[in-house]
């Protein structure tokens, strides 16, 4: 019976015409490959990006050299040191991390009481030299200002869930 | 023995102690914050609540003397209850900012949270807010933190003996401070920052440098002044950050002083990183081999009895060592270890050792000072004396040394300063000697400052005519007579006998000889206290890790470490034999110090017969066998010291160290001792013309 069946399928050219119908219904269907980088896919506020050190609305930076961020990074990529600043104020002298180092696991967003370390949804920083990837204070801070909207609007979307 | 049940468990313990101490016998922890062993009870914290068999509120255990039949419960659901009650309320006032306070990752009350308190608060009013205090340029007052523990104010008053911090106001508006801005007068202030179980007083030179849990700790011992003191070197990287004291009953207890504590800046600022040589006038950094090849040229071109060798007042015992065996071999005499032109005599050890020994002084009935201020020359050693003195029965006098009417935070009877007093002392004509006679355990400290000069030989005879007459040696294991040194090198200098030999000079004999052109050569092991200016035209090799006056004079500099980056040996006042660690690598081209002498003895054909540090050590056995019993005070044999004879008048020398911030290499290049000079000068210091 089985026999019959599988000559009349193979008489008939019905896979064939299964597998034609599919692809013709597949180019009526709207596309799912994008136009990278001038089209970009939907990215979760909880994406862990690149880096950045924000600061507070007043422009003081929100880093209060507390080391919790060095403390619990699994792979030692954060380097801190920290003094008085001349109004008595606890802050960084030196804020590095080394981005090739850095596994991207988030503890750091996670440990930080004040909000100041965060990786951004920005993921597009490929350099050509590794030293380009040793981010200073500098760089973390440029990059928090660069990204500020971004990254406060993220924080609020994910805030009831931290 | 009142016999009691903790938790069930039957303990016998003591009469007198407190339920707290007793369930730590039985290895019960009891939170605390208020309760320090080595302080009063206060019992206001009230974080020891325990739960006792018929009493109708729970008991603070700190505060409740054993009892026969006491039964107490330290972990029912109701007294966990109670701690949770506690807790709350100690932190309804505290600031929730750990993130940003020292303290954190080494706080009593982060910790105690942990443990036993409760995961949020309920409490959404305003907070108080408290005003921070000055206390000097050591401790950093964050005053809203505080939690009224009083350790503070109990240590002051109790251990430092100045009566200096005191509780302004009560309930919610109680403040600690001094009440009128003033810094603190104490040389043990920093302990306090120690006893703060919080964060409210905290290290100002570290503030903010770094986190606990990122530093390597390291034990060791201080060697700023001749106690000894236990510490740990915390360090990160190659930078000391802090030394913190380690416990030692025999010792330092759990305190140190400002200077061993703070004065750890110093090790990073002036520091010798690689070797110079003269050139021209000016010293211009060398290779170690151009270093030792200019001094194998001037010692083949001196002959051997023109070249002399003075060890410093932080020379350790190994160094010591291979500089007298080099000196030896090359033939010299010259060498001497008390740089400060003391006239001590090791002929017989107990005749410059400590012989009570510190912890002895808490047995001692009397007590005579002699040309010494030990509350400058032993801060530590000082808080001893206090201690056995707020105990009462306890009579100190003091000959020289302490100005009339100066504070050594414990009650004395000043007999003057002038030698007549000591001899009619040991005449027993005076009513002070009475004193001594009357009671069974007496003591004499006498002070470096007593023992300079030409007559300091005589005084020591007199200080022991004084302990003989006077009864306070040979009773039972009891030896009243004790040498106070302000250097830690100088009994491991003493030991080894780094002494002239036969018609050798010693370090005054040194420095007229080298003014006078006799010496061709010197060799400063770390001596910096001697005046340089009488070197002559020496040729002048300094061995040392700070660049200060020798390193100024000198023609070749070969730089050392420092005692926080070798594995050396120091020997107490009490003769008591400890090792210090390294915590961080020399800087630079710096190597240990018996290391370069033993470099050095190989360019001068005289090659010593140790190549590591276990072997130099069998060295020091084989030159005095007591650097085999380790930490430990060895009881030295009674025997003939000092000089004969009568000193024709004049007074008593006064204490050796002026400024207590700045006795060595190391605390005057400290940045933190700088500040406290100024402090407590009153900003009275003279000022170079770039200041400002």
């Amino acid at each position: 019976m089985s026999f019959i069946r599988r000559n009349i399928k193979m008489v008939l050219w019905t896979e064939l015409v299964d597998g034609l119908a599919l692809t013709l219904r597949y180019m009526f269907r709207k596309k799912v490959t994008i136009n990278y980088p001038f089209e970009r896919g939907p990215l979760s506020p909880r994406f862990r990006g690149e880096h950045a050190l924000r600061r507070y609305a007043n422009g003081e930076e929100r880093c209060i050299a507390c080391k919790l961020c060095e403390a619990i990074c699994p792979a030692q990529a954060i380097t801190i040191e920290a003094e008085p600043r001349d109004d008595g104020s606890r802050r960084t002298t030196r804020y590095d991390i080394d981005m090739l180092k850095c596994i991207y696991c988030g503890l750091c967003e996670e440990a930080c009481p004040v909000d100041a370390i965060v990786e951004g949804p920005n993921f597009e920083y490929s350099t050509e030299t590794r030293e380009e990837l040793m981010y200073d204070k500098d760089k973390l801070l440029a990059n928090g200002d660069r990204w500020e909207t971004e990254l406060a609007e993220r924080l609020r979307m994910d805030a009831d869930y931290r | 023995m009142p016999k009691l049940t903790i938790n069930g468990m039957e303990i016998e313990v003591e009469p007198g102690l407190t339920v707290l101490q007793a369930c730590e016998l039985a290895g019960i922890e009891i939170p605390r914050f208020c309760y320090h062993e080595r302080l009063s009870v206060a019992g206001n914290c009230r974080m020891c609540l325990v739960h006792m068999e018929r009493a109708p509120k729970p008991v603070a255990s700190c505060a409740m003397p054993v009892g026969e039949g006491m039964v107490i419960e330290t972990d029912t659901p109701e007294v966990r209850k109670m701690r949770k009650g506690v807790m709350e309320f100690l932190l309804i006032n505290h600031p929730l900012d750990c993130p940003i306070c020292d303290q954190g990752g080494e706080c009593d009350l982060q910790d105690q949270a942990m443990g036993y308190g409760t995961d949020r608060g309920r409490y959404l009013e305003n907070k108080r807010a408290v005003k921070d205090k000055n206390l000097g340029p050591l401790i950093k007052t964050i005053m809203t933190r505080c939690i009224h523990c009083t350790r503070c104010i109990r240590f002051a008053t109790e251990v430092a003996g100045v009566q200096e911090l005191g509780a302004t106001g009560r309930g919610e508006n109680m403040e600690v401070g001094t009440y009128v801005e003033k810094a603190l007068t104490s040389e043990l202030s920093g302990n306090m920052i120690d006893l703060c179980p919080v964060g409210a007083l905290t290290s100002k030179p570290y503030a903010f440098t770094a986190r606990p849990w990122e530093l390597k700790k390291t034990e060791s011992i201080d060697v700023l002044d001749a106690v000894g003191c236990n510490i740990r070197v915390d360090t990160r990287g190659a930078e000391v950050m802090r030394i913190l004291p380690r416990i030692n009953e025999d010792v330092n207890e759990e305190w140190i002083s400002d200077k061993t504590r703070f004065a750890c800046d110093g090790l990073g600022r002036q520091r010798l990183d690689q070797p110079y040589v003269r050139r021209d006038g000016k010293l211009e950094p060398a290779t170690w081999d151009e270093a030792f090849a200019a001094i194998a040229d001037k010692v083949k071109a001196s002959a051997p009895k023109k070249i002399a060798a003075i060890a410093g007042d932080m020379a350790c015992a190994e160094s010591m060592m291979a500089l007298k065996d080099l000196m030896t071999g090359l033939g010299t005499p010259h060498i001497d270890c008390r740089q400060d032109g003391t006239k001590l005599d090791a002929s017989s050890r107990s005749g410059y050792l400590f012989n009570s020994t510190i912890a002895g002084i808490g047995g001692a009935d009397a007590l005579l000072l002699i040309g010494t201020n030990p509350r400058i020359e032993a801060p530590v050693l000082n808080a001893r004396i206090r201690k056995r003195s707020i105990r009462g029965g306890f009579q100190v006098a003091a000959v020289g040394g302490v100005e009339e009417g100066a504070d050594l935070t414990y009650d004395y009877e000043h007999l003057g300063a002038d030698t007549g007093v000591l001899h009619s002392l040991s005449e027993g004509k005076h009513p002070f000697a009475k004193v001594l006679k009357k009671t069974d355990k007496a003591m004499l400290v006498i002070g470096q400052g007593a023992l300079t000069g030409p007559d300091g030989g005589k005084v020591l005879g007199l200080a022991r005519a004084i302990a003989e007459s006077c009864g306070m040696v040979n009773k039972g294991a009891w030896n009243g007579f004790n040498v106070l040194h302000t250097a830690a090198a100088r009994v491991g200098g003493l030991d080894l006998g780094f002494l002239p030999g036969r018609d050798g000079y010693d370090v005054e004999g040194m420095l007229s000889a080298a003014e006078s052109g006799k010496l061709d050569m010197v060799y400063l092991l770390g001596a910096d206290e001697i005046d340089m200016s009488r070197l002559g035209s020496a040729f002048v090799v300094y061995q040392g890790h700070h660049g200060d006056a020798g390193a100024h004079r000198a023609d070749v500099v070969l730089p050392g470490a420092a005692y926080t980056e070798k594995n050396s040996t120091f020997v107490n006042t009490e003769g008591r034999v400890q090792r210090t660690h390294l915590a961080a690598f020399p800087p630079g081209e710096a190597r240990e110090d018996w290391t370069i002498v033993r470099a050095l003895s190989d360019v001068l054909g005289h090659t010593l017969a140790y190549n590591d540090l276990s072997e130099v050590r069998g060295r020091l056995v084989e030159a005095n066998p007591i650097f085999l019993s380790l930490d430990e005070a060895t009881p030295a044999a009674w025997g003939d010291f000092g000089e004969q004879g009568r000193l024709g008048g004049g007074t008593v020398g006064s204490t050796a160290i002026d400024n207590f911030y700045m006795t060595d290499p190391i605390s005057r290049a400290s940045a933190t001792m700088a500040r406290c000079t100024e402090t407590r000068s009153g900003g009275q210091q003279d000022k170079t013309g770039t200041d400002g």
